[in-house]
């Protein structure tokens, strides 16, 4: 891919990534969450299969890279893919938070417009025990939430003045957490959904090969070192 | 959804404030409208996926009659009440009932009465419905995904029946079987031990309250909900109420049940709707209410689902903690 082409794809990139968050507003604005039964459940389940999806293509990156050459440049899309994960996840933990806790997100807006910025809290205060309760008790939860709190530190890490300031090994080495998250972010699912319901298991198929693909490619440079070296 | 996909409508629904119901109610008429263009009803009926299932019954209207039984709460429009169901053997999505129940063949349609009885038979589901008045009743719906929905069921209720069918003596609960035939149910999902089964302590059976249902929203059942017969206990999780029955077995022990064979630790027998009972994964002690609004609103869950003044009484003694 010549490199001159990367602005341009890079675009292109940015308006698929913002695809799902559209759909979303676009079915808010046109009443057609209004006609759904469940919204709140949809749009978390809308929001976590996009987190998913989108943290296994950037892990599909690396391999997609090795397969010729000329794909070397893939790994600038990486980082804002990555990005994208996490702004997904972000907005699926939003869901739980403001809307699938009971928190009355319509009763705090028109709170808000009407001056009463007090509603915020008031209604937190509500849900909060609520929270706390599927925290302590809830292995799907937490291990969701953890999964997010992996996906911040990276994001965090993510700027190209903190891979300097932390030195590329040690970058790297923090960066090897993208598999401990997506692995966790497919246990979440797994763990969610009743016995017998198989959705979560493309998914897991999916992050299975590109794990896969890893140890191959490490392996067969290991044996290509030790045939040059030996 | 549905009553959105009629490229036509789309516009209407979208800029006005048509209730789903008569959205659907438009729907149907331009579903008659394409008919009369020519297409012809037969023809519609090979291209199953252009009329929704609950089309096909809307010619059904029900002859109902008043009932004591009705919860004063703002009802879940239909549209909603048809487009989100839990009935697996048309795929565990909940929109997939509504795309692909329309495979289920209601007519005609017998229920095999077996198991503890003087007289054993089978019968007709016309003569079933004609047994009793159609009450409609309004009742609250609670799924144990803790969710819930006020419908309008009509039917009689299932104690009335069971009367009929002399159960022995010895009957001490009574098993419902759903419908599993490859032909009505061609894509069912693997891992599940069909057929579904469902059953009731015989005392909770003959509770009035339990309602031998055949109807919603004045309209014969639309398949998704369970046509053409099903049980409605609205004390309960909603899962305790079997779909489209074709068995009906008095037995003096406790029949098994499809998902407390499937996970005995998160759905118990008797499931009655209880707020200070977890399931393992999320708390009992709210549900989304599904109505008219764009973002359901969080409702505190009561105990019994608000039926505990019926049917507290059935279970005097008993830790209904242990009994979940």
């Amino acid at each position: 891919m010549p490199t001159r082409w990367i602005p341009s794809i890079k675009a292109l990139v940015h308006g698929v990534c913002l695809l799902p968050l559209l759909k979303l507003i676009e079915m808010y604005r046109s009443g057609a969450l209004g006609l759904m039964a469940d919204p709140v459940n949809w749009i978390t389940h809308f929001t976590g299969y996009w987190t998913l999806f989108l943290l296994l293509t950037t892990l599909a990156v690396t391999p997609a890279r090795r397969l010729h050459p000329r794909l070397g440049n893939l790994v600038r899309f990486r980082r804002m893919l990555g990005l994208y994960a996490f702004f997904y996840a972000t907005l699926h933990l939003s869901t739980y938070l403001f809307l699938f806790s009971g928190y009355d997100l319509p009763t705090v807006l028109s709170g808000v417009r009407a001056g009463h910025p007090g509603v915020v809290v008031d209604e937190w205060k509500a849900v909060w025990p609520t929270i706390l309760d599927d925290l302590k008790k809830r292995r799907f939860i937490q291990v969701g939430i953890f999964a997010w709190v992996l996906l911040l530190a990276l994001a965090a890490t993510s700027p190209a003045f903190v891979l300097r300031w932390m030195g590329g090994k040690a970058w790297r080495r923090v960066h090897t957490l993208v598999y401990v998250a997506a692995a966790s972010g497919c246990v979440h699912y797994w763990w969610l959904v009743k016995k017998g319901v198989r959705a979560p298991l493309p998914m897991t198929l999916a992050l299975a090969a590109l794990l896969l693909a890893r140890v191959a490619w490490s392996a067969r440079k290991r044996w290509r070192n030790s045939v040059a070296n030996g | 959804m549905v009553v959105r996909r009629g490229g036509s409508l789309e516009g209407r629904i979208a800029s006005s404030e048509i209730t789903p119901h008569e959205a659907f109610l438009n729907r149907r008429s331009f579903v008659a409208g394409a008919a009369a263009l020519g297409v012809g009803a037969l023809a519609l009926r090979q291209v199953p996926g252009l009329i929704h299932s609950g089309a096909v019954h809307a010619q059904q209207k029900l002859a109902t009659v008043a009932s004591k039984y009705n919860v004063p709460d703002a009802q879940t429009p239909f549209a909603k009440a048809t487009t989100y169901n839990n009935y697996y053997e048309f795929g565990t999505d909940k929109s997939d009932p509504a795309k692909n129940a329309h495979t289920l063949q209601t007519r005609p349609w017998t229920v095999e009465v077996s198991g503890l009885v003087k007289k054993k038979q089978t019968i007709d589901i016309d003569t079933m419905m004609k047994y009793r008045p159609m009450e409609s009743r309004v009742y609250r719906h609670r799924c144990v995904e803790a969710w819930s929905m006020v419908i309008p069921w009509d039917g009689y209720s299932l104690g009335e029946f069971i009367s009929a069918m002399d159960p022995l003596p010895s009957a001490k609960y009574v098993q419902f079987l759903s419908d599993d035939s490859n032909k009505d149910m061609p894509d069912k999902p693997g891992g599940f031990n069909w057929p579904y089964s469902e059953g009731l302590r015989m005392d909770e059976a003959m509770n009035p309250l339990c309602l031998l249902t055949f109807g919603c929203y004045g309209e014969a059942l639309p398949n998704q909900n369970g046509a053409p017969v099903r049980v409605v206990s609205p004390w309960k999780y909603g899962f305790k109420n079997g779909k489209s029955i074709v068995k009906i077995v008095f037995t003096d022990k406790q029949p098994h049940t499809l998902w407390n064979d499937m996970a005995a630790n998160e759905y118990g027998f008797y499931s009655n709707v209880n707020p200070n009972v977890d399931h393992p994964r999320w708390s009992q002690a709210h549900e989304r209410r599904i109505d008219s609004s764009t973002f359901p609103r969080t409702v505190p869950t009561l105990m019994f689902n608000g039926y505990g003044d019926q049917v507290a009484s059935l279970y005097t003694g008993m830790d209904l903690k242990k009994n979940f």
